[in-house]
């Protein structure tokens, strides 16, 4: 009796109470944040940890010499960064995922992001949609590169984060890759902008947004 | 290689019953995206201690400490959130059931008022038990689990809240 009771109470909550729904927006956030600390899990070291040699005194000034060409690799190293375009937008990238200001405007909507960019930009960069073809739009950002503020476009596949870096530039020059502190660059010209994507999903993956992006 | 891919694959699909199980915890759309949103990043940084385990239960689990630990901050300091049910109910259009009869409709939507407010009106312990037995189909042994209580006290729990429920509901729940 009293089950049969319960038999229909369960019917009764089961056909007409609210099942409330997660919003898409929600399960981007969530998606986002996921690839984010995916990112700053793997992130590449650009260098080893360095270990004091132990065979004796000969040995010790041995090391000194290595330590001195070590710090002089390096020094010289950040200063070819610094000088280098690559090297910035690498950056860039980096510390876009590491401060968590990954987008100044949040969207998967291009009709959201592109208006964003007026106003801010004396020129208008493209922004599509590329969620049906496996790279949703996260957001955009102004950047500021060799003494530019430049648009930062961001997309995601799977747990990966990807920064399109664009700006004005006259002529065409084809797709050219290049890989820099372990994370994968591309760089074009087309239609009187210069495109950098970069990101540490994998070269050939890379390639596919770049051809998308045209 | 990608543990975030594997998450992604076993923790997402997860993600209605948990926006559904926080929102009728914490009864507003905002904080329960907040509490779901936070209870994702919990599961993912510990999500090595998953194993090979069913994710369901473990992300409830960390949805509702989530919702209680809000719930039990608002009780301390209460008037910060306006809870907005009352607003949804009034702004919502019966979206279901076009071209049904007009009658039909005003008592489909009378009877999904009244189970709500009698689901609403349970005490969270008490709700929670019955949303997630219920509303998402969890078994006795996956609620204690998720709640981190014995089985027999979700039994009693859900014994407790059907007879409220029932009182609340009469005339309803019998001649369906």
């Amino acid at each position: 009796m009293n089950e049969d009771d319960d038999h229909e109470l369960s019917g009764l909550i089961r056909a007409h109470a609210t099942r409330y729904q997660a919003s898409p927006a929600l399960e981007t956030a969530i998606q986002t944040e996921i690839a984010l600390q995916s990112a700053s899990a793997r992130r590449p070291v650009s260098s080893s940890p360095w270990r004091w040699p132990v065979w004796g005194y000969a040995g010790v000034g041995f090391a000194c010499g290595i330590v001195v060409s070590a710090i002089m690799m390096l020094v010289a190293g950040q200063y070819r960064d610094a000088g280098n375009l690559e090297g910035e937008l690498t950056n860039s990238h980096v510390r876009a995922l590491m401060a968590n200001h990954l987008t100044d405007v949040a969207s998967s909507d291009n009709h959201t992001v592109k208006p964003w960019f007026q106003g801010k930009l004396s020129y208008s960069p493209p922004v599509p949609d590329l969620a049906a073809q496996g790279f949703p739009l996260v957001g955009g950002r102004l950047d500021y590169l060799s003494s530019r503020a430049v648009a930062a476009l961001v997309y995601r596949h799977n747990d990966h984060l990807i920064n399109v870096f664009v700006w004005p530039d006259s002529g065409d020059s084809p797709k050219t890759q290049s890989v820099r502190q372990g994370y994968n660059l591309i760089q074009w010209r087309e239609g009187g902008m210069q495109y950098w994507a970069v990101s540490d999903v994998n070269a050939s993956e890379l390639l596919t947004l770049s051809n998308l992006l045209h | 290689m990608t543990s975030a891919r594997d998450f992604e694959k076993r923790v997402l699909p997860h993600l209605h019953a948990a926006f559904n199980l926080a929102r009728w915890l914490v009864h507003d759309d905002h904080v329960a995206e907040d509490m779901v949103q936070d209870a994702y990043l919990r599961a993912y940084r510990y999500f090595a201690s998953l194993r090979e385990g069913d994710a369901r239960p473990w992300l409830l689990g960390i949805v509702r400490n989530n919702c209680f630990t809000w719930l039990e901050e608002q009780r301390l300091t209460p008037g910060q959130v306006e809870l907005d049910d009352e607003l949804i109910d009034t702004l919502k259009a019966p979206e279901h059931g076009q071209g049904m009869d007009p009658g039909a409709i005003l008592d489909q939507e009378q009877t999904r008022k009244r189970v709500d407010d009698a689901i609403r009106a349970l005490a969270p312990p008490f709700r929670e038990v019955v949303v997630l037995r219920e509303l998402e189909g969890m078994s006795y042994a996956e609620i204690a689990q998720i709640a981190a209580i014995p089985i027999g006290t979700v039994m009693s729990r859900l014994s407790r809240a059907r007879s409220e429920l029932k009182g609340a509901l009469a005339g309803l729940w019998r001649n369906q």
